[in-house]
């Protein structure tokens, strides 16, 4: 069954290139020249003291982070050497952020199943500690003033639906958890130049020594070379170095993406009080979030085309306020009237199954008053790695996929990688397998793709149906909005889906 | 019977050493839902004659902690040999079946073993301390992960083909290149007076002659007290739709032949013959293959597959 939709899905992607810029990258030709460089290093090797670990992580951002912590935390797996390759210099140095520090614009919306999985290893405590911001509510409305939904952490009983925490608490805290527990981790403060998979190109035993030297024993396993000089040997290499990965690249794997010809700008805002929803509201040229951050504090993350992004982001202070403010109200059109299509409208059949949230009136998202950081513009695209993993080496986070930020959903699609693979392994160290091993790490592959997949596609259709602005499509949109605002069961699967608890129903 | 014995000839040896030796390897198991392979069908080298095979296994040497040095080998076989052990360890080659049966036997005897010597279930090498030996270990896919779990591992397997090969990958890490393979039989290692804290044999009992001596050999080579992990193929209607008319005939996984529904045992007989040898069955599971997942699992489905624990008991009953 799964199989099925993971076929069909892929067939829908394959549709959608033809509109697209599309591009597809192939690396192999580029790593032949590393392999070359390897046969008579072996012998310098030999001579220095060889550095051979378990797994290396290369990218030690969150979701790098998010595996090194989950690996950690684990009976199985915690005994496991690791090296970690990044020259981010807040690797090394201790964590320290002041509470009164203003908020970074980068922020990510986690879900409840990610504060879990957080919780379970111990991360979520060090996360309390800092500024995080809670949300039990989030309106979606749009500009034609037809469409209009709110979702209430109520409708599924639930405490919460995410919670917004800045990226560098995110990050600072699966530090500090690694930090205080009993771990073999090596940070190397350096980048990635080549990779070496499958050193055992000529038969093994060929040479005349003794198959029992350790040259022989490294070459089972990936050999990786550094910027700085450095050289390491691991059993199996992790690509958590983002959308931009160099392990996906060294590799080989191909990938399926396109752009959106939109950019993303974010920023920091201060209101007068605090916010406690999510807000989110669609414009003829893409959506714009209010996120709230905590104290008095929002992020905006603001969909727009590059040329216009370009001039929100030179504006003048006072300028910008003022648009976002018009974007968030009345600014393409009108507010949607909560008695929109009449009492006896065309939804009244559905009444039956209204939801407590349904009864709740159209909000006005607070004033904003004043920016409260830089303004950061961002590209949008959407990329997927064909294959995740192959012998010695898998992909996780933005290195295997990035999506559309609409839901504030990469990060923990990302998370999720992260922890399905850190169990994955532990259930292979449980009967013995070698963590390099393809067929473990292929039963990764299958069951995040499946996942992620499914997200890329209902992300990208959203951002489709709203990219448009045609009469008829918009009353459609705003049934489809309205429709999942009155139908109880469809608004609860929405919701729980995009806190990451279930599949919907249709892929379960 | 005569014929039966024709066709198992060559795994005879496993139970009764240096009576016959393998004539023709091609026509050893294959990787299957059922079976361990015993060699593979690529060009069998034309087999030594049994004196020869006795003088290969002195030469080798049997003795404890000692293995075929690969300084005996010929440059050219060991090319050979290391381009079959690529093929046997490609998991997504021809003996993907057996790969991805394997985790499912591991985590019964991880179980089974570890409640039986106390072992902690959540550490990473719970058979630390254990003595462990892999009867019929063909290219080692079996004994690898026992030796990743701590176990100190001892292969066994009557083709001398089989342990070269398994030799050569257990030296690509340091963890199993501890591993003592050796070209031999349960029988002998009985006669070399050698002890495990645990004897498995799995996917082989069907292929032996005489299953009862071969279980007696088992016994012998436990401590008291010790474990025994057996699995093989139940005779049942449901194991011949599969495993000789679909694995055989219809998908064509295994050399017609290689199994003699017959000769297969079900689970009763297992336990009595175990019993008359003195190990008790403490446990039995059965595998299910689900073809949508491709994955194995265990279950209380003992029809087609299945696997037994069972401990030594000569210090309680005599017989």
């Amino acid at each position: 069954m799964n199989r099925v939709i993971v076929r069909k899905l892929a067939a829908n992607v394959a549709r959608l290139r033809v509109q697209h810029e599309f591009f597809c990258t192939d690396a192999a030709a580029r790593v032949s020249g590393s392999n070359r460089s390897h046969e008579h290093e072996e012998k310098h090797d030999f001579s220095n003291n060889i550095q051979q670990y378990d797994i290396a992580i290369v990218g030690g951002g969150m979701v790098g982070m998010a595996l090194a912590c989950s690996l950690a935390s684990m009976p199985l797996t915690k005994h496991l050497k690791v090296a970690i390759i990044d020259s981010n210099p807040a690797l090394g140095s201790k964590v320290c952020f002041k509470k009164e520090d203003p908020p970074d614009p980068r922020v990510s919306t986690v879900t409840p199943a990610t504060i879990s999985l957080f919780k379970d290893v111990g991360a979520w405590q060090y996360i309390e500690r800092h500024r995080h911001a809670y949300f039990d509510k989030m309106q979606v409305w749009d500009y034609t003033g037809l469409g209009y939904t709110s979702y209430n952490a109520r409708d599924i009983n639930k405490e919460i639906l995410g919670c917004v925490v800045e990226n560098k608490v995110l990050h600072g805290s699966l530090l500090s958890c690694i930090e205080n527990k009993d771990f073999q981790k090596t940070i190397y403060p350096s980048r990635l130049t080549s990779m070496t998979l499958h050193p055992r190109s000529s038969p093994m035993g060929m040479d005349s020594t003794s198959s029992r030297t350790p040259s022989s024993s490294l070459r089972h396993l990936a050999k990786l070379e550094l910027t700085d000089g450095n050289s390491l040997y691991a059993k199996l290499v992790v690509g958590a170095d983002g959308g931009k990965s160099r392990v996906r690249e060294l590799a080989g794997f191909k990938t399926t993406g396109w752009n959106y010809s939109q950019n993303a700008v974010i920023c920091t805002v201060e209101h007068t009080d605090g916010n406690q929803c999510a807000w989110q509201r669609f414009l003829p040229a893409g959506p714009i979030a209010l996120l709230p951050m905590g104290d008095n504090f929002s992020n905006i993350v603001w969909t727009m085309n590059p040329k216009e992004s370009m001039d929100r982001k030179s504006m003048s202070e006072d300028d910008f306020v003022k648009d976002v403010n018009n974007a968030l109200d009345y600014g393409y059109g009108p507010r949607p009237k909560s008695s929109l299509l009449g009492n006896e409208d065309m939804f009244s059949w559905l009444r039956g199954y209204v939801t407590l949230s349904a009864n709740e009136c159209f909000e006005v998202p607070p004033k904003v008053v004043k920016l409260a950081s830089e303004r950061m513009v961002f590209p949008l695209s959407l990329m997927h790695a064909n294959d995740y993993a192959s012998k010695h080496v898998v992909l996780i986070g933005d290195a295997a996929h990035t999506v559309h930020p609409l839901a504030g959903q990469g990060v923990n699609l990302g998370f999720g990688d992260a922890f399905a693979l850190s169990r994955v392994i532990a259930e292979g160290i449980a009967v013995g397998t070698d963590i390099g091993e393809v067929s473990l790490l292929k039963k990764y592959e299958a069951e995040r793709k499946l996942a992620n997949i499914t997200m890329m596609a209902i992300l990208d259709g959203f951002q489709k149906a709203y990219s448009v602005d045609f009469g008829p499509l918009n009353i459609l949109r705003a049934a489809a909005l309205h429709g999942a605002h009155y139908i109880s069961p469809l608004k609860r699967s929405i919701i729980s889906y995009a806190s990451g608890e279930q599949r919907l129903p249709l892929f379960s | 019977m005569a014929s039966k014995l024709l066709s198992h000839s060559h795994l005879r040896v496993i139970y009764s050493s240096n009576t016959r030796i393998c004539s023709n390897p091609t026509r050893a198991t294959r990787a299957l839902l059922n079976l361990r392979p015993f060699s593979d069908s690529s060009s069998p080298p034309p087999l030594e004659m049994p004196q020869s095979h006795n003088n290969t296994i002195n030469d080798t040497g049997m003795g404890r902690g000692s293995t075929p040095s690969l300084s005996s080998l010929k440059e050219l076989e060991l090319v050979k040999f290391a381009s079959i052990a690529e093929t046997w360890w490609d998991s997504e080659g021809p003996f993907k079946p057996l790969h991805v049966m394997n985790p499912t036997r591991l985590a019964f005897i991880r179980s089974t073993l570890c409640r039986h010597f106390g072992k902690d279930p959540n550490s990473a090498r719970p058979f630390e301390g254990l003595k462990i030996v892999d009867v019929g270990c063909g290219g080692g896919i079996l004994s690898e992960p026992l030796a990743r779990m701590g176990a100190t591992v001892t292969g066994v397997d009557a083709v001398e083909k089989n342990i070269k090969i398994a030799r050569l990958h257990a030296d690509l890490d340091q963890v199993t290149s501890t591993i003592e393979y050796c070209c031999t039989t349960a029988e002998t290692l009985v006669e070399e007076e050698r002890k495990f804290d645990a004897v498995i044999a799995l996917e082989v009992i069907e292929h032996v002659a005489d299953p009862a001596e071969f279980c007696k050999s088992l016994a012998a080579l436990a401590v008291p007290d010790g474990a025994a992990v057996i699995s093989t193929i139940n005779r049942s209607m449901k194991s011949y739709a599969t495993a000789i008319v679909a694995a055989e005939y219809l998908l064509r996984w295994l050399p017609r032949g290689t199994h003699e529904w017959s000769s297969f045992l079900t689970p009763e007989e297992l336990v009595l013959i175990l019993q008359r040898a003195n190990i008790s069955v403490r446990e039995m599971a059965g595998f299910v293959y689900n073809p949508l997942t491709g994955r194995w699992s265990l279950s209380d489905d003992i029809s087609v597959n299945f696997i037994a624990f069972g401990t030594e008991n000569s210090k309680y009953e005599n017989k």
